[in-house]
């Protein structure tokens, strides 16, 4: 039980109200609520989704066959609306994710940044913030739209993003300038480095997270070279066959429709199983560093380190398995990042016992 | 802090900084009326073959395609700039537990930082010009110093000690 042992040395690195401590708690919470978003979406919005944008294109298919272009204008509009609904979702997961692997980074990157105590907590406090406003305005683009907007194009909602994401980069910048300062001055660190050890879990996380960004690279490079291009030219042959059939109303529409959805089916899991290869091994990478910090039993903190990765591996592989097995690898495929999210809130709860334990033992609380 | 460590760190911050201030200027200014395009030229597409009209349906779905075929690169390129930037940062603090000389750390730190920069650089030069071999051998240079300097990193992590 060697977590019950709370050396000074790594307490010293993870002060009360800290910007670190913040960066890591809201860091790991932003993954871990990005990442839940992801699975309700891929499981409740994602498939329904694909299936009306199938139905609609088939509409205006016979909407051309009829003759009929101002019905083909309005299933348009409709269609927009459900391509924009899909696409914010995914964006409100992704930005979410990758705000809590920034903050993450920023918390690694403390003791190097020469600035005021204070002013620190304030930018880990405007990086959080930004990192959870920059996800809930892109989610809300769809529902808001350009309702009382003065803008001829940008929402509310766009307007709410766009500055969430400016506030993420002016503290980037503003992270940079401390670090720029550290580097002109050579000055010491303003605080202690992190603790460096070589547990098991640590060395687990760091080579699992090299392998699996490895991994993802050479998939990512496989699909460049051999599907990106063949993909793109086969999305224009499939819209000029379906306009063609519908045009001189022979059959064959349908199965065009059916092979347009199949050829976003291909597209969306070959992307999905690239970029959440790389990032959960980002992810593991970054969990390395905070290991120190889970107040957990060793067997416990082992335990999520095999679910996380487990889960890492398990998502794209049956999400690249949705292709021959159908919604069966689909299931499995969301199981895995189910164990993900599983992992990472286990972690948590052993970083929050941590910082409760130092604050109890500091006398902060009282 | 070694000379792979501020490479690697400084290197990460200032690609992550340019990768979203791109981000944000794609957003702002280019993102909404690309996407208009795309979906108005698909539209025009099927209304232009609602009204028989073939040459329309094929100039229509060119336009489309030239779009997307540009949406989908630049969408790529600020994501990964990004990403890359990300794992430059957490390779240069973890670059403690690497177990190889000094020297090469060094050099694989340019290489990363080179293959960062390059490769999403060559994805975006594909569309200036669509099809560029010059372009696509840039992207392709990129990505092969990140994936051959990342995979010789990985094996100074393996290499380390408990």
């Amino acid at each position: 039980m060697s977590t019950q042992v709370m050396p000074t040395q790594i307490a010293a690195t993870f002060a009360p109200m800290s910007a670190r401590r913040l960066l890591i708690f809201g860091g790991i919470a932003l993954i871990a609520g990005g990442m839940l978003f992801g699975d309700i979406f891929a499981v409740f919005v994602l498939h329904q989704n694909g299936g009306q944008t199938g139905q609609t294109l088939l509409a205006a298919t016979e909407a051309v066959r009829a003759g009929n272009s101002l019905a083909v204008k309005q299933i348009f509009e409709h269609l927009g609306g459900l391509l924009e609904d899909h696409g914010t979702k995914l964006d409100a997961h992704v930005h979410m994710t990758d705000a809590g692997y920034l903050a993450i980074l920023l918390a690694l990157l403390q003791p190097y940044v020469a600035l005021p105590h204070r002013r620190k907590k304030l930018l880990a406090g405007w990086f959080v913030s930004g990192g959870l406003f920059l996800p809930v305005g892109i989610f809300l683009i769809h529902y808001v739209g350009l309702a009382y907007s003065p803008f001829a194009s940008i929402g509310w909602a766009s307007v709410l993003a766009d500055t969430a994401g400016a506030v993420l980069i002016v503290v980037l910048i503003a992270e940079a300038w401390g670090l720029w300062r550290f580097l002109r001055d050579n000055s010491n660190a303003s605080e202690p480095a992190l603790p460096v050890d070589r547990t098991w879990e640590r060395r687990t996380l760091m080579g699992g997270g090299v392998v699996l960004v490895l991994l993802g690279f050479l998939y990512g490079a496989w699909y460049a070279g051999f599907d990106l291009y063949r993909h793109e030219a086969r999305e224009v042959g499939i819209l000029k066959t379906m306009l063609d059939r519908a045009t001189v109303a022979q059959g064959g529409t349908v199965m065009a429709v059916a092979n347009y959805g199949s050829l976003a089916a291909e597209k969306a899991v070959k992307i999905a199983a690239h970029s959440h290869l790389i990032e959960f091994g980002l992810l593991a990478m970054l969990l390395s560093f905070v290991q120190p910090y889970v107040q957990l039993s060793d067997t416990w903190k082992r335990r999520w380190v095999i679910v996380l990765l487990t889960g890492s591996i398990v998502l794209p592989v049956f999400v690249l398995l949705e292709l021959n097995l159908g919604l069966l690898a689909g299931g499995i495929a969301d199981i895995g990042g189910l164990l993900v999210i599983v992992g990472l809130t286990g972690m948590l709860v052993g970083v929050l016992r941590y910082g409760g334990r130092l604050d109890a033992v500091s006398g902060v609380s009282q | 802090m070694s000379r792979a460590r501020k490479l690697l760190v400084f290197g990460g911050i200032s690609l992550a900084v340019f990768g979203m201030l791109y981000g944000l200027h794609y957003a702002v200014f280019v993102e909404h009326q690309t996407l208009d395009r795309m979906g108005g030229s698909l539209a025009e597409a099927f209304m232009g073959a609602a009204e028989g009209n073939v040459l329309e349906v094929d100039r229509a779905v060119d336009v489309y395609a030239s779009t997307k075929y540009n949406y989908v690169r630049q969408v790529d390129v600020h994501s990964h700039w990004i990403g890359l930037a990300m794992l430059m940062i957490v390779l240069g603090v973890a670059l403690d537990g690497v177990a190889l000389a000094e020297r090469l750390q060094v050099w694989m730190a340019v290489a990363l930082l080179t293959g960062s920069l390059v490769f999403p650089l060559g994805v975006v030069l594909q569309t200036v010009r669509h099809g560029a071999v010059w372009a696509s051998m840039l992207a392709i240079l990129g990505s092969g110093l990140v994936t051959v300097s990342l995979a010789v990193l990985a094996w100074g992590f393996i290499r380390q000690r408990a």
